[in-house]
């Protein structure tokens, strides 16, 4: 028997859980990959559309393939490819390394998250359950938290490394504005945990298998708190202040052009996108489909594998609703004086976010414990 | 398999795919150096003081009360993912805890410690 890094070779000839699981995380996560990638070319042209139609203007609707225009929707492929063919200049001054690292922190942590997120119930294929989600890490939302603050890096410095003050004092607003809103955040998901009684965001989801067990009815507060925080965190209006056009240009990735600008664009969709999974999955019964429990769903469609499929299309369409939720408010709301938001996050949502926990905390141990 | 090494593979392509998309234009993109077009953005004008200039000391506050505050949600997390084991005793123990961050709170509140002139 040879074995190699406790795994053994000669398995991996044949089908066994081990070599499904193999095959099925690379599939998982291609599919996966390649689909986050294509969120941020969408988003771009619906971010541009939709406010024209808000303000009754056209948006950008030429580019296309010859005769058809298709709405404008290739804008973005054309934008992309302007994007990287062009001069990338670094400023003089510039940190080197940390200039060129702080996209990459931009990136990468977005990914990681969207692949602990649960986005189907199991696949059945011949005997092996198959769970959909890239990564099932049983302490999801620890695992989430620790890799979501890994994003400030990128930020502050990109915005340190720059060597340009608008940079600088974009980054520190936004860094700071990060860190304050990530408290609230942690304790507005708090109550989620004491009322599912698990870390596992598959398990919360199976938990809310009827439509009054979504965490939206059991933890009003908590989404409402969520809900700001999502906003917060991803540094979207009303609480741009990081890129407040008229005072700091563009924040912290006023020095960065070309592909990684791109990048920065490519990191902030993405998580916007995480994000609006998560409040889903927590609090509006992830790939649930509402008033169809998931026996019946499976009875209904006649096969495991096509609710499989059905979840994460029901997953999807309520991630898009989130998706929506963040350009409406972004045309709807003004933005944010930075005292305001400092004072909402400490003042406001932290003694809320612990106050709702107690509470909860209260009602359900009376409840429960006779 | 072990669930880490699944978030090894990934944190590696992400990585890897965030070097590729911030080195793109370095690759495709023509290379004219002109001095002035390096000088870092200032509305059109030249520079006239470095970017490390002082900065309000509330920052370096917000993010020690970052620390303080965020820990406590950890804590927090683990006595609420055993809620139900613990019973009547765990939420006794963490009610003098939170007690205690409250007071705590308060004190930098009434300090001015969360204000932002």
């Amino acid at each position: 028997m040879g074995t190699n890094f406790g795994v053994d070779l000669t398995s991996l000839l044949q089908w066994n859980q081990f070599t499904v699981d193999l095959v099925a995380f690379v599939l998982k996560f291609a599919i996966l990959a390649g689909g986050l990638l294509q969120i941020p070319p969408v988003m771009v042209w619906v971010e541009r559309r939709v406010p024209a139609l808000m303000q009754r203007r056209r948006g950008p609707n030429r580019v296309g393939i010859f005769k058809w225009r298709l709405y404008g929707l290739l804008q973005s492929l054309a934008d992309t490819i302007k994007l990287i063919f062009k001069e990338e200049v670094v400023p003089d001054g510039a940190h080197k390394i940390f200039y060129h690292l702080a996209p990459v922190f931009c990136v990468f942590p977005a990914f990681l998250i969207a692949c602990a997120i649960p986005y189907g119930p199991d696949l059945k294929i011949f005997d092996y359950t198959i769970p959909l989600s890239v990564v099932r890490v049983d302490v999801g939302f620890l695992f989430i938290f620790a890799i979501s603050s890994l994003a400030v890096y990128g930020v502050s410095l990109a915005g340190w490394a720059s060597n340009n003050k608008y940079s600088l004092l974009g980054s520190l607003r936004a860094s700071a504005q990060m860190i304050s809103y990530e408290i609230p955040l942690g304790m507005s998901l708090l109550p989620i945990v004491l009322i599912y009684g698990t870390l596992d965001l598959g398990k919360i989801v199976e938990a809310q298998s009827s439509f009054f067990k979504w965490g939206a009815f059991t933890a009003p507060a908590s989404l409402l708190l969520f809900v700001i925080c999502m906003f917060a965190e991803t540094n979207r209006a009303p609480f741009d202040l990081a890129e407040g056009e008229s005072e700091l240009v563009a924040g912290f990735h006023t020095e960065y052009n070309s592909a990684k600008f791109a990048a920065f664009f490519l990191g902030e969709y993405v998580s916007m996108f995480v994000l609006s999974a998560l409040a889903s999955t927590v609090f509006f019964g992830g790939w649930q489909v509402p008033f169809v429990p998931y026996e019946s769903l499976v009875a209904m469609l006649g096969s495991p594998n096509i609710a499989a499929i059905a979840g994460v299309l029901m997953l999807l369409l309520k991630s898009t609703f989130f998706m929506w939720l963040y350009i409406w408010v972004r045309w709807t709301l003004p933005r944010f004086r930075y005292d305001q938001l400092m004072s909402l996050g400490w003042k406001f949502m932290l003694p809320i976010g612990l106050a709702n926990v107690v509470g909860t905390a209260v009602v359900l141990a009376v409840l429960r414990f006779k | 398999m072990n669930p880490y090494i699944p978030v090894i593979v990934v944190l590696i392509f992400g990585v890897v795919l965030g070097c590729i998309l911030s080195g793109l234009a370095y690759f495709f993109g023509p290379k004219r150096y002109v001095k002035e077009k390096m000088d870092p953005y200032e509305c059109g004008v030249p520079k006239v003081t470095g970017a490390a200039e002082k900065m309000s000391v509330k920052f370096y506050l917000t993010a020690i009360l970052f620390i303080l505050f965020d820990i406590e949600t950890v804590f927090l997390y683990l006595w609420a993912r055993s809620f139900d084991q613990l019973g009547w005793l765990g939420l006794v123990e963490v009610a003098v805890f939170v007690m205690i961050l409250v007071i705590g709170y308060i004190y930098i509140v009434r300090r001015g410690a969360l204000e932002w002139d």
